[in-house]
């Protein structure tokens, strides 16, 4: 099992035709991702190493079947994109796409709350999502990442993502999905949203959870694992170091007055039981710890 | 990007919110000459990214040109809380009955827009938050909905502003909230609002934060570009397009992610050792991206040791790598550098390295066993 994305989900790539989504399209098919279709609105009958391009998302989605979208396209046009999929009735919508104005951001996530409750906005900003052996919607390496559980990771950093897939792999344990979230202000999934579909997820027997500074995603994942999750999870929280009031390349990676530091996170999640690590190389030990005693 | 606030008036006055007349000096000849053009009384306002500049003695009422120029000289030049007065506003002197407060900003947790509205303005509303909460109206928008003006005059009539000020204050809320919408803005907050004896609203200060990611359809920001305060390393990287922040240690750290730099500054500090920068190089960065990280490093003369680490996903080994080997044949690196290179690519990218290694360039395979070497090779432990 695994949560969001499996083998049965079935990938459209907007802009599959050139850039960076052609080459992470690419890559995602040829880890064994379900890359049905590609979209490009001036290039619809047009196929990119064999994978057919349409028009638009509804299109590809009525030829494929498809219901899933990878979008990577540029900021100016990521949130257009993005509606374009959930109007097209895609179930799960991954967009990578960093820099996209805030302001667009929270539209769009009200926007798809509203009218298409039933697409789920993974990012933006984010390195996507990885059942591994499954299904790779992102730029996630699928190499990095040893499947079959029983850890769940959800990370709202990229880089630091890889580095939790690494250590796991090092020690053989196994991740059943592993959920990118981004470092945005308003991202589409939240921590709260993948604990609990980790909590309900038979074959996740723990989760390791990977934050940063700014914003409240920690402190509302604290609260929710105090009442509503049984699974042991691990956590390591990026950003001690960080000065108030300076923004660390993430919009979300911000701290302004007492909200938000990693200490303030860091007590919220130990209080609500979790086991919270000091550095990336601790958090993977500690994983390891908890796998062992299951 | 902060706007000052004089950069936020101007801001403001785009959307219609009334503001006091007035004008940006940076002489004391400047400041009489903008303020005979007003007329006196004026207020010479400090422009500074800081708070409590009127305590500081940066804002300062002028009744003559005497005055205007003595604070003009008092003021230009002055040290407030560690930042350098460059310039002053000066603006015709508002006769103030009442003095409010209003904001928009992002609640995240909410995922929506924050509307706040106090009758308690003209002071820190941090303080008015924690002395009686009560004191602050608080109105959620959708912002797949917006703002109406109905919400608007419910949200004065909330915050109990004076009746004689209620129209004004709701009419200048919904230009705000447009300022904040389509003006791409993080917060904009108006402290104090104020209410004249002649029953007229107007913003007499303007806190404006834009949102950088929105800079592409905002050409009209290109005039607020160069003003921001930053040191000559933070120039440096923003000229080309790096994601820098200063700090104030000795090992010189270059990351790929902004989760990941932040982690690596957290390990160097946590062996013993103190980050000079945060610097993310992002994703698909090239061998240019890399060589200009370098160069700015190398730039800051407090750095000991550079630590470079580079987890691939989005950035393949292979440019990595070739990027630091381009960048130590252009940038004359006087100090060790400690090289962790993982992910996508990473046995291409450590082949390449080969080439380049040497008793001051060092790679080494884990994050922590990186940071250590670092820290050592800088002197710190």
């Amino acid at each position: 099992m695994s949560i969001f994305v499996d083998r049965r989900t079935k990938v459209v790539v907007h802009g599959l035709t050139g850039g960076q989504a052609r080459f992470h399209g690419l890559r995602n098919r040829d880890y064994g991702t379900k890359v049905v279709a590609g979209v490009n609105p001036a290039k619809g009958g047009q196929e990119v190493e064999g994978i057919p391009v349409y028009a638009n998302a509804a299109l590809a989605r009525e030829a494929t079947g498809a219901n899933a979208s990878f979008i990577s396209v540029p900021p100016k046009a990521a949130p257009s994109s993005i509606l374009e999929a959930a109007a097209a009735g895609m179930e799960v919508i991954v967009c990578i796409t960093e820099g996209i104005p805030a302001q667009d951001e929270a539209r769009v996530y009200s926007e798809l709350r509203h009218d298409y409750p039933g697409s789920r906005l993974i990012g933006p900003n984010c390195p996507g999502v990885i059942t591994p052996g499954e299904c790779n919607i992102g730029i996630t390496a699928g190499e990095i990442a040893l499947g079959g559980g029983p850890v769940g990771i959800v990370s709202r950093s990229g880089t630091l993502t890889y580095q939790a897939l690494y250590e796991l792999k090092q020690m053989g344990i196994g991740v059943t999905t592993c959920v990118g979230i981004g470092g945005d202000p308003v991202p589409g999934t939240s921590f709260v949203d993948c604990l609990a579909a980790f909590q309900a997820d038979p074959e996740t027997k723990a989760v390791m959870m990977i934050g940063e500074i700014g914003g409240t995603g920690e402190e509302e994942a604290a609260a929710f694992i105090s009442e509503h999750v049984d699974k042991p999870v691990v956590s390591y929280i990026a950003g001690v170091t960080a000065p108030p009031g300076r923004r660390m390349g993430h919009a979300g990676a911000i701290i302004s007055g007492n909200k938000g530091t990693a200490q303030a996170k860091m007590q919220a999640l130990a209080e609500a039981g979790v086991k919270v690590a000091s550095n990336p190389t601790e958090a993977g030990e500690l994983m390891a710890e908890v796998v062992r005693s299951l | 990007m902060d706007l000052f606030e004089y950069q936020g008036k101007q801001y403001f006055a785009r959307f219609g919110i009334p503001v006091s007349p007035g004008d940006v000096a940076e002489t004391p000849d400047e400041v009489v000459a903008v303020a005979s053009r007003l007329g006196y009384p004026v207020v010479v306002k400090a422009q500074v990214q800081v708070g409590g500049r009127g305590k500081a003695g940066g804002v300062k009422l002028a009744a003559d040109e005497g005055e205007a120029r003595a604070h003009g000289e008092a003021i230009i030049g002055m040290d407030i809380k560690g930042h350098t007065v460059h310039r002053v506003w000066v603006e015709h002197a508002s006769d103030i009955a009442k003095e409010y407060y209003a904001s928009f900003t992002l609640d995240r947790g909410a995922k929506a827009h924050l509307a706040m509205v106090s009758s308690r303005g003209g002071v820190e509303i941090e303080q008015v938050a924690a002395e009686d909460p009560t004191a602050i109206a608080r109105l959620h928008v959708d912002p797949y909905i917006g703002f109406s003006e109905a919400q608007a005059r419910q949200l004065v009539e909330e915050a109990d502003l004076d009746p004689e000020a209620r129209a004004g204050a709701a009419e200048v809320l919904v230009k705000l909230y447009r300022c904040f919408v389509e003006g791409d803005a993080d917060l904009v907050e108006v402290n104090p609002l104020i209410l004249t004896p002649h029953g007229q609203v107007h913003a007499l200060d303007a806190k404006v934060t834009l949102d950088d990611s929105a800079a592409f359809r905002h050409p009209e920001w290109e005039e607020f570009a160069g003003v921001t305060e930053l040191d000559e390393r933070e120039r440096l990287a923003k000229s080309y397009g790096l994601q820098y922040v200063g700090l104030d240690g000795f090992v010189g750290i270059i990351a790929n992610g902004a989760g990941l730099a932040m982690s690596t500054c957290d390990v160097v500090n946590q062996v013993g050792g103190s980050p000079a920068n945060f610097l993310d190089i992002g994703g698909g960065a090239s061998a240019e991206v890399m060589a200009r990280a370098l160069e700015v490093i190398s730039s800051d003369a407090s750095v000991r040791a550079i630590f470079v680490n580079i987890f691939g996903g989005i950035t393949r080994g292979e440019e990595v790598a070739n990027g630091i080997v381009t960048a130590l044949g252009r940038v004359d690196i006087k100090v060790p550098m400690v090289i962790r290179l993982d992910g996508t690519n990473a046995e291409e990218g450590r082949k390449i390295l080969r080439s380049v290694e040497s008793e001051t360039v060092i790679t080494a395979p884990t994050m922590m066993g990186a940071a250590r070497k670092a820290v050592e090779l800088a002197g710190g432990k």
